[in-house]
Protein backbone atom coordinates (compact mmCIF):
# COMPACT_ATOMS: atom_id res chain seq x y z
CA UNK A 1 0.00 0.00 0.00
CA UNK A 2 1.24 3.29 -1.02
CA UNK A 3 0.45 6.17 1.41
CA UNK A 4 0.06 9.25 0.56
CA UNK A 5 1.86 11.75 2.91
CA UNK A 6 0.01 14.84 1.60
CA UNK A 7 -3.20 13.54 2.75
CA UNK A 8 -2.12 12.19 5.82
CA UNK A 9 -0.25 15.34 6.80
CA UNK A 10 -3.39 17.62 5.91
CA UNK A 11 -5.27 14.86 8.41
CA UNK A 12 -2.95 15.59 10.68
CA UNK A 13 -3.48 19.11 10.83
CA UNK A 14 -6.92 19.22 10.47
CA UNK A 15 -9.19 16.22 10.32
CA UNK A 16 -12.27 18.13 9.74
CA UNK A 17 -11.62 19.32 5.75
CA UNK A 18 -13.79 17.58 3.49
CA UNK A 19 -12.99 15.13 1.31
CA UNK A 20 -13.65 17.60 -1.51
CA UNK A 21 -11.71 20.68 0.28
CA UNK A 22 -8.58 17.90 0.34
CA UNK A 23 -9.63 16.90 -2.94
CA UNK A 24 -9.31 20.59 -4.53
CA UNK A 25 -5.94 21.41 -2.64
CA UNK A 26 -4.31 17.92 -3.41
CA UNK A 27 -5.24 17.88 -7.39
CA UNK A 28 -7.48 14.12 -6.43
CA UNK A 29 -11.05 12.77 -7.03
CA UNK A 30 -13.06 13.09 -4.12
CA UNK A 31 -13.47 9.28 -4.50
CA UNK A 32 -9.59 8.89 -4.53
CA UNK A 33 -9.69 10.81 -1.26
CA UNK A 34 -12.37 8.80 0.53
CA UNK A 35 -10.61 5.33 -0.25
CA UNK A 36 -7.63 6.29 0.36
CA UNK A 37 -8.40 7.31 3.84
CA UNK A 38 -10.36 4.70 3.83
CA UNK A 39 -7.47 2.26 3.11
CA UNK A 40 -5.20 3.87 5.90
CA UNK A 41 -7.87 3.50 8.91
CA UNK A 42 -8.46 -0.16 7.70
CA UNK A 43 -4.83 -0.71 7.74
CA UNK A 44 -4.29 1.07 11.46
CA UNK A 45 -2.23 4.03 9.99
CA UNK A 46 -5.24 6.19 11.21
CA UNK A 47 -6.47 5.03 14.60
CA UNK A 48 -8.78 7.69 15.14
CA UNK A 49 -9.71 11.54 14.63
CA UNK A 50 -10.25 13.77 18.20
CA UNK A 51 -11.13 17.20 19.25
CA UNK A 52 -7.66 19.12 20.51
CA UNK A 53 -9.71 20.36 23.86
CA UNK A 54 -8.16 23.71 26.01
CA UNK A 55 -9.83 22.28 28.86
CA UNK A 56 -8.14 25.12 31.03
CA UNK A 57 -10.38 27.69 29.63
CA UNK A 58 -13.48 25.93 31.26
CA UNK A 59 -14.95 25.84 35.05
CA UNK A 60 -14.91 21.96 34.58
CA UNK A 61 -11.62 20.10 37.20
CA UNK A 62 -8.81 18.85 34.26
CA UNK A 63 -5.48 17.75 35.94
CA UNK A 64 -2.63 15.56 34.33
CA UNK A 65 0.97 14.37 35.07
CA UNK A 66 3.64 12.73 33.60
CA UNK A 67 4.35 9.66 35.63
CA UNK A 68 7.88 8.21 35.01
CA UNK A 69 7.86 4.79 36.09
CA UNK A 70 10.79 2.27 36.54
CA UNK A 71 9.76 -1.23 35.90
CA UNK A 72 11.46 -4.84 36.23
CA UNK A 73 11.27 -6.33 32.92
CA UNK A 74 10.36 -10.18 32.33
CA UNK A 75 12.73 -12.66 31.05
CA UNK A 76 10.25 -13.56 27.80
CA UNK A 77 7.69 -10.41 27.41
CA UNK A 78 10.35 -7.48 28.89
CA UNK A 79 8.12 -4.60 28.91
CA UNK A 80 5.56 -5.63 26.68
CA UNK A 81 2.91 -6.83 29.49
CA UNK A 82 3.62 -4.48 31.59
CA UNK A 83 2.93 -1.81 29.16
CA UNK A 84 -0.31 -3.58 28.11
CA UNK A 85 -1.51 -3.45 32.03
CA UNK A 86 -1.28 0.04 32.61
CA UNK A 87 -2.29 1.11 29.41
CA UNK A 88 -5.65 -0.33 30.39
CA UNK A 89 -6.61 2.40 32.82
CA UNK A 90 -9.55 4.97 31.59
CA UNK A 91 -6.80 7.42 33.80
CA UNK A 92 -3.83 6.80 31.18
CA UNK A 93 -4.20 8.57 28.57
CA UNK A 94 -0.61 8.29 27.14
CA UNK A 95 2.16 5.33 27.70
CA UNK A 96 4.98 5.20 25.71
CA UNK A 97 8.02 3.18 26.38
CA UNK A 98 11.67 5.05 27.11
CA UNK A 99 15.62 5.60 27.00
CA UNK A 100 17.49 7.27 29.60
CA UNK A 101 16.76 7.34 32.97
CA UNK A 102 13.22 5.43 33.63
CA UNK A 103 11.12 2.86 31.79
CA UNK A 104 7.44 4.08 30.80
CA UNK A 105 6.45 7.52 30.67
CA UNK A 106 2.96 7.46 31.62
CA UNK A 107 0.57 10.48 31.36
CA UNK A 108 -2.26 10.01 33.32
CA UNK A 109 -5.09 12.72 33.87
CA UNK A 110 -8.07 13.54 36.32
CA UNK A 111 -10.32 15.90 38.20
CA UNK A 112 -7.61 17.34 41.03
CA UNK A 113 -3.88 16.54 41.97
CA UNK A 114 -5.47 14.58 44.66
CA UNK A 115 -7.52 11.81 42.75
CA UNK A 116 -4.09 10.99 40.24
CA UNK A 117 -1.49 11.14 42.99
CA UNK A 118 -4.31 7.81 44.63
CA UNK A 119 -4.23 6.86 41.26
CA UNK A 120 -0.33 6.68 41.24
CA UNK A 121 -0.78 4.75 44.81
CA UNK A 122 -2.66 2.47 44.31
CA UNK A 123 -2.42 1.18 40.78
CA UNK A 124 0.55 1.69 39.23
CA UNK A 125 3.18 1.93 42.27
CA UNK A 126 1.78 -1.45 43.55
CA UNK A 127 2.10 -3.35 40.43
CA UNK A 128 4.53 -6.36 41.02
CA UNK A 129 7.04 -5.00 37.93
CA UNK A 130 6.97 -1.38 39.07
CA UNK A 131 9.93 -0.55 41.23
CA UNK A 132 9.43 3.34 41.38
CA UNK A 133 7.41 6.10 40.45
CA UNK A 134 7.95 9.99 39.92
CA UNK A 135 4.82 12.21 39.23
CA UNK A 136 5.21 15.53 37.70
CA UNK A 137 2.08 17.86 37.44
CA UNK A 138 1.21 19.72 34.60
CA UNK A 139 1.24 23.28 35.70
CA UNK A 140 0.51 24.49 32.12
CA UNK A 141 -0.02 23.73 28.60
CA UNK A 142 1.36 25.76 26.09
CA UNK A 143 1.36 23.71 23.30
CA UNK A 144 -0.59 20.55 22.68
CA UNK A 145 0.18 18.20 19.44
CA UNK A 146 1.12 21.12 17.08
CA UNK A 147 -1.94 23.12 18.56
CA UNK A 148 -1.24 26.53 20.41
CA UNK A 149 -3.39 26.59 23.23
CA UNK A 150 -1.68 30.17 24.84
CA UNK A 151 -3.02 33.10 23.17
CA UNK A 152 -0.59 33.90 20.34
CA UNK A 153 0.16 37.33 18.67
CA UNK A 154 -2.07 38.36 15.94
CA UNK A 155 -1.36 38.84 12.43
CA UNK A 156 0.88 42.25 12.10
CA UNK A 157 1.25 42.12 8.36
CA UNK A 158 -2.11 45.34 7.75
CA UNK A 159 -4.69 44.72 6.01
CA UNK A 160 -2.79 45.65 2.78
CA UNK A 161 0.45 45.93 0.88
CA UNK A 162 1.23 45.60 -2.77
CA UNK B 1 7.14 78.98 2.06
CA UNK B 2 5.11 77.55 -1.17
CA UNK B 3 6.22 74.49 -1.64
CA UNK B 4 4.77 74.11 -4.17
CA UNK B 5 7.22 75.71 -6.25
CA UNK B 6 9.95 74.05 -4.07
CA UNK B 7 9.31 70.69 -4.74
CA UNK B 8 10.37 68.85 -7.54
CA UNK B 9 7.77 68.43 -10.16
CA UNK B 10 8.74 64.69 -11.21
CA UNK B 11 8.28 63.61 -7.74
CA UNK B 12 4.97 65.43 -7.30
CA UNK B 13 3.27 63.91 -10.30
CA UNK B 14 4.13 60.63 -9.47
CA UNK B 15 0.63 58.95 -8.49
CA UNK B 16 0.13 57.77 -4.96
CA UNK B 17 -0.36 53.98 -4.54
CA UNK B 18 -4.13 52.95 -5.97
CA UNK B 19 -4.53 50.99 -2.35
CA UNK B 20 -4.29 54.14 0.34
CA UNK B 21 -7.90 54.93 -0.13
CA UNK B 22 -9.14 51.23 1.04
CA UNK B 23 -6.07 50.44 2.86
CA UNK B 24 -7.58 53.69 5.36
CA UNK B 25 -10.91 52.48 5.15
CA UNK B 26 -10.32 48.81 5.83
CA UNK B 27 -7.15 50.22 9.25
CA UNK B 28 -10.43 51.51 10.35
CA UNK B 29 -12.97 48.61 10.29
CA UNK B 30 -13.03 45.78 13.01
CA UNK B 31 -13.38 42.74 12.24
CA UNK B 32 -11.44 43.38 8.52
CA UNK B 33 -10.57 39.61 7.32
CA UNK B 34 -7.77 40.17 4.82
CA UNK B 35 -6.57 38.46 1.45
CA UNK B 36 -4.29 41.72 0.84
CA UNK B 37 -1.30 41.41 1.55
CA UNK B 38 1.69 40.85 -0.11
CA UNK B 39 4.06 39.01 2.33
CA UNK B 40 4.34 35.60 3.54
CA UNK B 41 2.61 34.55 6.43
CA UNK B 42 5.06 32.20 7.88
CA UNK B 43 7.90 33.84 10.34
CA UNK B 44 11.65 33.30 8.88
CA UNK B 45 12.24 30.12 10.04
CA UNK B 46 13.94 30.13 13.03
CA UNK B 47 17.67 28.55 12.11
CA UNK B 48 18.04 31.77 9.88
CA UNK B 49 16.79 34.37 12.60
CA UNK B 50 19.08 32.25 15.10
CA UNK B 51 22.19 32.92 12.69
CA UNK B 52 21.11 36.60 12.51
CA UNK B 53 21.00 36.96 16.43
CA UNK B 54 24.35 34.72 16.61
CA UNK B 55 25.84 37.88 14.00
CA UNK B 56 24.45 40.32 16.67
CA UNK B 57 25.87 38.47 19.98
CA UNK B 58 29.50 38.09 18.33
CA UNK B 59 29.41 42.08 18.01
CA UNK B 60 28.99 41.81 13.94
CA UNK B 61 27.78 44.99 13.68
CA UNK B 62 29.76 47.04 11.30
CA UNK B 63 29.38 48.15 7.71
CA UNK B 64 30.14 45.17 4.78
CA UNK B 65 31.68 45.52 1.80
CA UNK B 66 29.31 47.63 -0.85
CA UNK B 67 28.94 44.33 -2.77
CA UNK B 68 28.11 42.87 0.11
CA UNK B 69 29.26 40.47 2.25
CA UNK B 70 31.91 38.04 0.45
CA UNK B 71 30.24 34.91 2.19
CA UNK B 72 27.02 35.83 0.82
CA UNK B 73 27.70 36.75 -2.46
CA UNK B 74 29.47 33.52 -2.81
CA UNK B 75 26.39 31.78 -1.81
CA UNK B 76 24.36 33.59 -4.25
CA UNK B 77 26.35 32.64 -6.87
CA UNK B 78 26.41 29.04 -6.17
CA UNK B 79 23.07 29.26 -5.73
CA UNK B 80 22.31 31.14 -9.00
CA UNK B 81 24.30 28.26 -10.38
CA UNK B 82 22.73 25.26 -8.70
CA UNK B 83 18.72 26.14 -9.51
CA UNK B 84 19.15 28.55 -12.39
CA UNK B 85 22.58 27.00 -14.34
CA UNK B 86 23.35 30.49 -14.40
CA UNK B 87 27.49 31.33 -13.78
CA UNK B 88 28.21 35.14 -11.97
CA UNK B 89 31.24 35.75 -10.62
CA UNK B 90 31.63 36.78 -7.11
CA UNK B 91 33.64 39.44 -6.92
CA UNK B 92 32.46 42.11 -9.30
CA UNK B 93 28.65 40.53 -10.81
CA UNK B 94 27.03 40.20 -7.96
CA UNK B 95 25.82 42.84 -5.73
CA UNK B 96 23.82 42.58 -2.47
CA UNK B 97 20.84 45.44 -2.24
CA UNK B 98 18.71 46.40 0.44
CA UNK B 99 15.47 44.64 -0.52
CA UNK B 100 14.84 43.37 -4.29
CA UNK B 101 13.16 47.00 -4.36
CA UNK B 102 16.70 48.94 -4.57
CA UNK B 103 18.23 46.55 -7.20
CA UNK B 104 15.26 47.42 -9.15
CA UNK B 105 15.38 51.29 -8.69
CA UNK B 106 19.98 50.75 -9.12
CA UNK B 107 19.30 48.75 -12.30
CA UNK B 108 17.12 51.06 -13.92
CA UNK B 109 19.07 54.26 -13.08
CA UNK B 110 22.39 52.66 -14.29
CA UNK B 111 20.58 52.00 -17.53
CA UNK B 112 17.87 54.96 -18.22
CA UNK B 113 18.74 58.31 -19.46
CA UNK B 114 16.36 61.14 -19.75
CA UNK B 115 13.91 60.23 -23.09
CA UNK B 116 15.14 56.20 -22.92
CA UNK B 117 11.94 54.10 -23.30
CA UNK B 118 11.23 51.39 -20.87
CA UNK B 119 8.76 48.48 -21.95
CA UNK B 120 6.81 47.65 -18.56
CA UNK B 121 4.87 44.91 -18.18
CA UNK B 122 1.44 45.16 -17.01
CA UNK B 123 -0.46 44.31 -14.61
CA UNK B 124 2.60 43.96 -11.88
CA UNK B 125 4.15 45.33 -9.29
CA UNK B 126 4.49 48.90 -8.83
CA UNK B 127 7.74 50.35 -8.93
CA UNK B 128 8.98 50.17 -12.18
CA UNK B 129 6.87 52.89 -13.34
CA UNK B 130 7.76 55.49 -10.76
CA UNK B 131 11.53 55.07 -11.01
CA UNK B 132 11.65 54.64 -14.42
CA UNK B 133 10.13 58.41 -14.42
CA UNK B 134 12.50 59.59 -11.43
CA UNK B 135 15.31 58.60 -13.74
CA UNK B 136 13.65 60.64 -16.00
CA UNK B 137 12.40 57.79 -18.39
CA UNK B 138 9.24 57.51 -20.66
CA UNK B 139 7.55 54.17 -19.10
CA UNK B 140 5.61 52.41 -22.59
CA UNK B 141 3.29 49.22 -20.95
CA UNK B 142 2.73 46.20 -22.52
CA UNK B 143 -0.71 45.34 -21.04
CA UNK B 144 -0.60 41.45 -20.30
CA UNK B 145 -3.85 39.62 -21.48
CA UNK B 146 -5.37 36.57 -20.12
CA UNK B 147 -5.83 35.06 -23.32
CA UNK B 148 -2.43 34.70 -23.14
CA UNK B 149 -2.62 34.02 -19.87
CA UNK B 150 -1.10 36.99 -18.67
CA UNK B 151 2.37 36.22 -20.84
CA UNK B 152 4.17 38.68 -22.39
CA UNK B 153 4.22 37.26 -26.49
CA UNK B 154 6.95 37.78 -28.38
CA UNK B 155 4.58 39.85 -30.87
CA UNK B 156 3.59 42.55 -28.65
CA UNK B 157 7.12 42.73 -27.56
CA UNK B 158 8.43 43.48 -30.72
CA UNK B 159 5.51 45.98 -31.67
CA UNK B 160 6.58 48.29 -28.88
CA UNK B 161 10.31 48.40 -29.58
CA UNK B 162 11.36 51.56 -31.09
CA UNK B 163 14.77 53.09 -31.82
CA UNK B 164 14.63 54.33 -27.87
CA UNK B 165 13.84 51.47 -26.46
CA UNK B 166 16.74 51.02 -23.95
CA UNK B 167 15.10 48.63 -21.15
CA UNK B 168 12.81 45.56 -20.81
CA UNK B 169 11.32 45.01 -17.24
CA UNK B 170 10.44 41.39 -17.12
CA UNK B 171 8.13 40.34 -13.76
CA UNK B 172 7.90 36.87 -13.89
CA UNK B 173 6.08 34.85 -11.99
CA UNK B 174 4.05 37.62 -11.42
CA UNK B 175 2.76 40.04 -8.79
CA UNK B 176 -0.52 40.32 -9.03
CA UNK B 177 -1.46 37.58 -11.74
CA UNK B 178 0.73 34.60 -10.74
CA UNK B 179 1.57 33.94 -14.60
CA UNK B 180 4.99 32.52 -15.30
CA UNK B 181 6.95 32.29 -18.25
CA UNK B 182 8.14 28.69 -19.26
CA UNK B 183 11.55 28.24 -21.46
CA UNK B 184 9.75 27.90 -24.83
CA UNK B 185 8.23 31.77 -24.28
CA UNK B 186 10.73 33.27 -22.84
CA UNK B 187 13.13 31.81 -26.14
CA UNK B 188 10.83 34.17 -28.12
CA UNK B 189 11.31 37.11 -26.46
CA UNK B 190 15.29 36.26 -26.78
CA UNK B 191 14.93 35.76 -30.04
CA UNK B 192 13.69 39.37 -30.40
CA UNK B 193 15.86 40.96 -28.03
CA UNK B 194 19.12 38.94 -29.54
CA UNK B 195 20.92 41.44 -31.61
CA UNK B 196 19.77 44.65 -30.15
CA UNK B 197 21.07 46.67 -27.29
CA UNK B 198 18.12 45.87 -25.47
CA UNK B 199 18.90 45.26 -21.54
CA UNK B 200 16.47 43.31 -19.58
CA UNK B 201 15.94 43.94 -15.66
CA UNK B 202 14.17 40.09 -14.93
CA UNK B 203 12.57 40.85 -11.88
CA UNK B 204 12.61 37.27 -10.18
CA UNK B 205 11.64 37.72 -6.77
CA UNK B 206 9.07 34.98 -6.56
CA UNK B 207 11.43 32.23 -9.01
CA UNK B 208 11.11 29.57 -5.88
CA UNK B 209 7.33 29.59 -5.57
CA UNK B 210 6.33 28.19 -8.72
CA UNK B 211 3.59 25.08 -8.94
CA UNK B 212 3.84 22.44 -10.98
CA UNK B 213 6.18 20.10 -12.19
CA UNK B 214 8.31 22.75 -13.97
CA UNK B 215 10.93 24.79 -12.34
CA UNK B 216 11.43 28.44 -12.65
CA UNK B 217 13.51 29.10 -15.76
CA UNK B 218 15.25 32.67 -15.96
CA UNK B 219 15.78 34.45 -19.55
CA UNK B 220 19.63 34.86 -18.68
CA UNK B 221 20.28 31.42 -19.00
CA UNK B 222 18.15 31.61 -22.54
CA UNK B 223 21.18 31.73 -25.66
CA UNK B 224 22.96 34.78 -25.79
CA UNK B 225 20.64 36.46 -22.89
CA UNK B 226 23.10 36.44 -19.78
CA UNK B 227 25.09 39.48 -21.32
CA UNK B 228 21.74 41.56 -21.99
CA UNK B 229 20.00 40.58 -18.35
CA UNK B 230 19.66 42.09 -14.88
CA UNK B 231 18.66 39.48 -12.59
CA UNK B 232 16.92 40.34 -9.67
CA UNK B 233 16.32 38.24 -6.83
CA UNK B 234 15.95 38.61 -2.79
CA UNK B 235 15.24 37.11 0.26
CA UNK B 236 11.90 38.28 1.11
CA UNK B 237 9.79 36.03 -0.19
CA UNK B 238 11.58 32.88 -0.69
CA UNK B 239 12.58 32.62 2.85
CA UNK B 240 9.50 34.84 4.47
CA UNK B 241 12.35 37.57 5.14
CA UNK B 242 10.46 40.76 4.27
CA UNK B 243 11.42 42.74 7.12
CA UNK B 244 15.06 41.88 6.40
CA UNK B 245 14.92 43.84 3.49
CA UNK B 246 17.76 42.06 1.47
CA UNK B 247 17.97 41.15 -1.71
CA UNK B 248 20.28 41.35 -4.91
CA UNK B 249 21.12 41.63 -8.50
CA UNK B 250 23.62 39.35 -10.71
CA UNK B 251 24.57 40.65 -14.24
CA UNK B 252 27.31 41.96 -16.45
CA UNK B 253 30.34 43.17 -14.40
CA UNK B 254 30.39 46.55 -16.21
CA UNK B 255 26.32 47.19 -15.29
CA UNK B 256 27.12 45.65 -11.73
CA UNK B 257 29.99 48.09 -11.47
CA UNK B 258 28.43 51.00 -12.10
CA UNK B 259 24.79 50.10 -10.01
CA UNK B 260 27.32 49.31 -7.06
CA UNK B 261 28.41 53.00 -7.76
CA UNK B 262 24.85 54.49 -7.11
CA UNK B 263 24.15 51.53 -4.05
CA UNK B 264 27.87 52.60 -2.55
CA UNK B 265 26.48 56.52 -2.74
CA UNK B 266 22.72 55.93 -1.87
CA UNK B 267 23.16 52.92 0.92
CA UNK B 268 26.41 52.31 1.77
CA UNK B 269 25.91 48.69 2.87
CA UNK B 270 22.97 46.20 3.18
CA UNK B 271 22.01 45.65 6.50
CA UNK B 272 24.63 43.47 7.92
CA UNK B 273 22.68 41.64 10.34
CA UNK B 274 20.66 40.58 8.00
CA UNK B 275 23.33 39.28 5.43
CA UNK B 276 24.78 37.23 7.87
CA UNK B 277 21.12 35.33 8.28
CA UNK B 278 20.70 35.24 4.65
CA UNK B 279 23.96 33.58 4.46
CA UNK B 280 22.71 30.51 6.31
CA UNK B 281 19.26 30.88 4.59
CA UNK B 282 21.36 30.15 1.17
CA UNK B 283 23.17 27.42 3.01
CA UNK B 284 20.42 25.33 5.09
CA UNK B 285 16.98 26.73 3.77
CA UNK B 286 16.01 24.34 0.91
CA UNK B 287 13.74 22.08 2.98
CA UNK B 288 11.58 25.22 4.35
CA UNK B 289 11.29 26.85 1.16
CA UNK B 290 10.09 23.37 -0.24
CA UNK B 291 7.57 22.82 3.01
CA UNK B 292 6.50 26.52 2.58
CA UNK B 293 5.82 26.24 -1.24
CA UNK B 294 3.95 23.04 -0.79
CA UNK B 295 1.78 24.82 1.47
CA UNK B 296 0.94 27.78 -0.99
CA UNK B 297 0.29 25.88 -3.60
CA UNK B 298 -2.43 23.73 -1.73
CA UNK B 299 -3.95 27.19 -0.51
CA UNK B 300 -3.50 28.08 -4.45
CA UNK B 301 -5.43 24.77 -5.68
CA UNK B 302 -8.23 25.83 -2.53
CA UNK B 303 -8.46 29.56 -3.47
CA UNK B 304 -8.89 29.36 -7.15
CA UNK B 305 -11.51 26.40 -7.00
CA UNK B 306 -13.36 28.52 -4.60
CA UNK B 307 -13.48 31.82 -6.71
CA UNK B 308 -14.37 29.28 -10.01
CA UNK B 309 -17.41 28.10 -8.10
CA UNK B 310 -18.41 31.24 -7.05
CA UNK B 311 -18.24 31.92 -10.86
CA UNK B 312 -15.54 34.65 -10.70
CA UNK B 313 -13.19 32.84 -13.05
CA UNK B 314 -9.70 32.81 -12.08
CA UNK B 315 -6.78 32.12 -14.06
CA UNK B 316 -4.69 29.27 -12.96
CA UNK B 317 -1.70 30.95 -11.18
CA UNK B 318 1.35 28.85 -11.57
CA UNK B 319 3.84 31.17 -9.44
CA UNK B 320 4.38 33.85 -6.37
CA UNK B 321 1.09 33.51 -3.56
CA UNK B 322 -1.49 35.45 -5.42
CA UNK B 323 -4.74 34.69 -8.07
CA UNK B 324 -6.04 37.18 -10.22
CA UNK B 325 -10.15 36.25 -10.33
CA UNK B 326 -12.04 37.98 -13.09
CA UNK B 327 -14.92 40.33 -11.78
CA UNK B 328 -16.34 41.43 -14.83
CA UNK B 329 -19.44 39.35 -14.28
CA UNK B 330 -20.86 41.54 -11.26
CA UNK B 331 -20.84 44.60 -13.46
CA UNK B 332 -18.50 46.28 -10.93
CA UNK B 333 -15.71 48.18 -11.43
CA UNK B 334 -12.55 46.74 -9.87
CA UNK B 335 -12.52 49.90 -7.37
CA UNK B 336 -16.39 49.64 -6.64
CA UNK B 337 -16.03 45.67 -6.41
CA UNK B 338 -13.75 45.99 -3.42
CA UNK B 339 -14.94 49.22 -1.84
CA UNK B 340 -18.31 47.28 -2.05
CA UNK B 341 -16.84 44.32 -0.64
CA UNK B 342 -15.18 45.59 2.41
CA UNK B 343 -18.08 48.03 3.22
CA UNK B 344 -20.66 44.94 3.01
CA UNK B 345 -18.17 42.28 4.03
CA UNK B 346 -15.33 43.49 5.69
CA UNK B 347 -13.23 42.00 3.68
CA UNK B 348 -10.23 43.84 2.34
CA UNK B 349 -9.05 43.13 -1.44
CA UNK B 350 -6.74 45.14 -3.56
CA UNK B 351 -8.10 45.85 -7.20
CA UNK B 352 -6.51 45.14 -10.15
CA UNK B 353 -6.09 48.83 -10.84
CA UNK B 354 -4.02 49.25 -8.92
CA UNK B 355 -1.02 47.65 -10.75
CA UNK B 356 -2.01 49.19 -14.50
CA UNK B 357 -4.81 50.32 -16.08
CA UNK B 358 -5.18 47.11 -18.03
CA UNK B 359 -6.11 45.77 -14.43
CA UNK B 360 -9.45 46.82 -14.53
CA UNK B 361 -12.35 43.79 -14.18
CA UNK B 362 -9.72 41.77 -11.94
CA UNK B 363 -8.75 41.99 -8.12
CA UNK B 364 -5.78 40.50 -6.38
CA UNK B 365 -5.78 37.91 -3.62
CA UNK B 366 -3.57 37.26 -1.70
CA UNK B 367 -3.23 33.55 -0.33
CA UNK B 368 -0.34 34.13 2.12
CA UNK B 369 -2.92 33.05 5.30
CA UNK B 370 -4.26 30.29 6.93
CA UNK B 371 -6.90 27.95 5.17
CA UNK B 372 -9.28 28.67 7.83
CA UNK B 373 -8.91 32.30 7.15
CA UNK B 374 -9.36 31.86 3.82
CA UNK B 375 -12.36 29.70 3.90
CA UNK B 376 -14.03 32.27 6.26
CA UNK B 377 -13.24 35.35 3.37
CA UNK B 378 -14.36 33.01 0.45
CA UNK B 379 -17.56 32.74 2.50
CA UNK B 380 -18.03 36.33 2.96
CA UNK B 381 -17.61 36.76 -0.64
CA UNK B 382 -19.94 34.49 -1.69
CA UNK B 383 -22.71 36.26 0.80
CA UNK B 384 -21.35 39.52 -1.08
CA UNK B 385 -22.14 38.53 -4.04
CA UNK B 386 -25.53 36.60 -3.65
CA UNK B 387 -26.14 40.21 -2.72
CA UNK B 388 -25.87 42.02 -5.60
CA UNK B 389 -27.71 39.37 -7.23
Amino acid sequence: MEINYKLLNRLNENARYTDRELAVMLNMTEEEVRSQIDEMEKAGIIRSYKAVVDWDRMDRAYVSALIELKVTPQPDAGFENIAHQVMRFDEVETVYLMSGGYDLCVIVTGKTFQEIAMFVAKQLATMAAVTSTATHFVLRRYKELNVELCDTKSDDRGTMSL
Amino acid sequence: MDYNKILNPTVKDIKPSGIRKFFDIAEEMEEVISLGVGEPDFPTPFHIRRAGIQSLEEGKTRYTSNWGLKELRGEIARCMERKYRLSYDAADEVLVTVGGSEAIDGAIRALVRPGDEVLIVQPSFVCYEPITLLAGGTPVILEMKPEDDFRLTAQALRASITPKTKALILPFPSNPTGAVMRRKDLEAIAEVLRGTDIMVISDEIYAELTYGDTAHVSIASIEGMRERTVVIGGFSKTYSMTGWRLGYACGPAPVLQQMTKIHQFAIMSAPTTSQYAAVEALRNGDEDVRKMAEEYDMRRCFVVDGFNNLGLFCFEPQGAFYCFPCIKSTGLSSEEFCEKLLYAEHVAIVPGTAFGDCGEGYVRVSYCYSLGHLKEALRRIARFLDGLR
